[in-house]
């Protein structure tokens, strides 16, 4: 059986990222954690970055969640591992249970517990419905997408959906390059986190 | 120990904006009041392991949450509470239910470690053993408060 890291038709993580990083609003919290904390820093710098690390695992989605209902009048998005979710599922019930509207949960799918090193999760040899996990948890918009150009070209619109929105990006491991790059320092994230959020 | 409207009374007082928690026999009464208050709001997760990180978010994002859940979800959320109170050394306060701390005949393993395990931590710990005790709960919540410290309201319960 086929892994999803095997597949050809899983999108490269940068530029599927790169994508977001380019309709990322002024105003928007983006939280990231795992692999996406070494990316994302690398494609675009803002205060309203949380680039999560380190972290509790599974606690990138909850932590955006309270970022969300603590800042109704900003869009939130909560980048989080395949590994991350499946250790905690039960958050994406908690977003909806939690009535906010302002978040957008993206998965980036690539089988793998890639901090680690590269190890299969429980869910790298099955085919997860994760955008069904979360249509049946409550989200009304759920979506996922396995090819660059149709991402790149779809997308702004999945973004402008009624939230709590989900999107499934299947997605390559990252570069080794960016697995071993860091974060920026946390105490200096915090601080510009706090200041930008209260402007 | 408290009733849903006194705790309600002192969580608005103290300045609590969000309550995150998954209740216990002893904690699930608040419900009704928490829910319906004016002055805060509730926020219910499926796992302990959520509550630290969505309290951490709702202090970054400005307000003043408090956790809330019994001893077996403090052991269960370990890491959670380990990254967001010594990671990013947030002060987030929480409220903890001993299951069956006021019954002394009791080997229950939720009770004999509840002290332990924040002990190793090294939390700021208050007891809420009695009804005299109520009082206390507010003042070290102010005082965690002020020092820009977590801590930790150790709630004295009996049989689930």
């Amino acid at each position: 059986m086929q892994t999803l890291n095997n597949k050809s038709n899983v999108m490269p993580v940068v530029a599927a990222l790169q994508v977001l990083a380019d309709l990322c609003g002024d105003g928007q919290i983006v939280v990231t954690n795992q692999g996406s904390a070494r990316i994302w820093p690398k494609l675009r710098r803002r205060p309203l970055d949380f680039h999560y690390n380190p972290s509790t695992m599974s606690g990138a989605i909850p932590l955006a969640l309270g970022l969300a209902l603590a800042q109704p009048q900003r869009d939130v998005l909560a980048i989080s591992g395949d590994g991350s979710l499946l250790m905690s599922l039960g958050s994406l019930v908690t977003v909806v249970g939690s009535g906010a509207t302002n978040l957008t949960v993206v998965l980036l799918d690539n089988g793998l517990y890639e901090v680690t090193g590269g190890q299969e999760t429980p869910a790298a040899r099955s085919a997860v419905d994760y955008a069904g996990l979360a249509r049946a948890a409550g989200f009304p918009s759920a979506a996922e997408f396995r090819d660059l150009a149709v991402w790149q070209a779809r997308a702004a619109d999945v973004l402008a959906l009624p939230g709590p929105r989900f999107i499934r990006l299947v997605v390559s491991a990252a570069p080794h390059e960016y697995l071993t790059s860091s974060t920026p320092p946390l105490a200096e994230q915090l601080a510009g986190l706090r200041l930008a959020v209260s402007n | 120990m408290f009733t849903g409207p006194e705790i309600e009374t002192i969580f608005a007082e103290l300045g609590v904006t969000h309550v995150v928690w998954v209740p216990d026999t002893a904690i699930g009464p608040w419900e009704h009041s928490l829910a319906n208050s004016s002055r805060l709001r509730l926020v219910r997760v499926c796992r302990e392991g959520e509550a630290w990180p969505l309290a951490a978010g709702l202090h970054l994002g400005g307000k003043s949450p408090l956790v809330v859940m019994q001893t077996t979800g403090l052991f269960e959320s370990g890491d959670a509470l380990r990254n967001v109170l010594f990671d990013l050394k947030l002060p987030i306060y929480s409220l903890i239910g001993v299951r069956n701390w006021l019954v002394p005949q009791s080997r229950d393993t939720a009770k004999t470690f509840a002290e332990p395990i924040l002990g190793a931590w090294g939390l700021d710990c208050q007891w809420i053993a009695d009804p005299t005790d109520k009082p206390k709960l507010a003042e070290h919540y102010r005082r965690c408060q002020a020092a820009g410290t977590p801590g930790v309201a150790l709630m004295a319960e009996g049989a689930p």
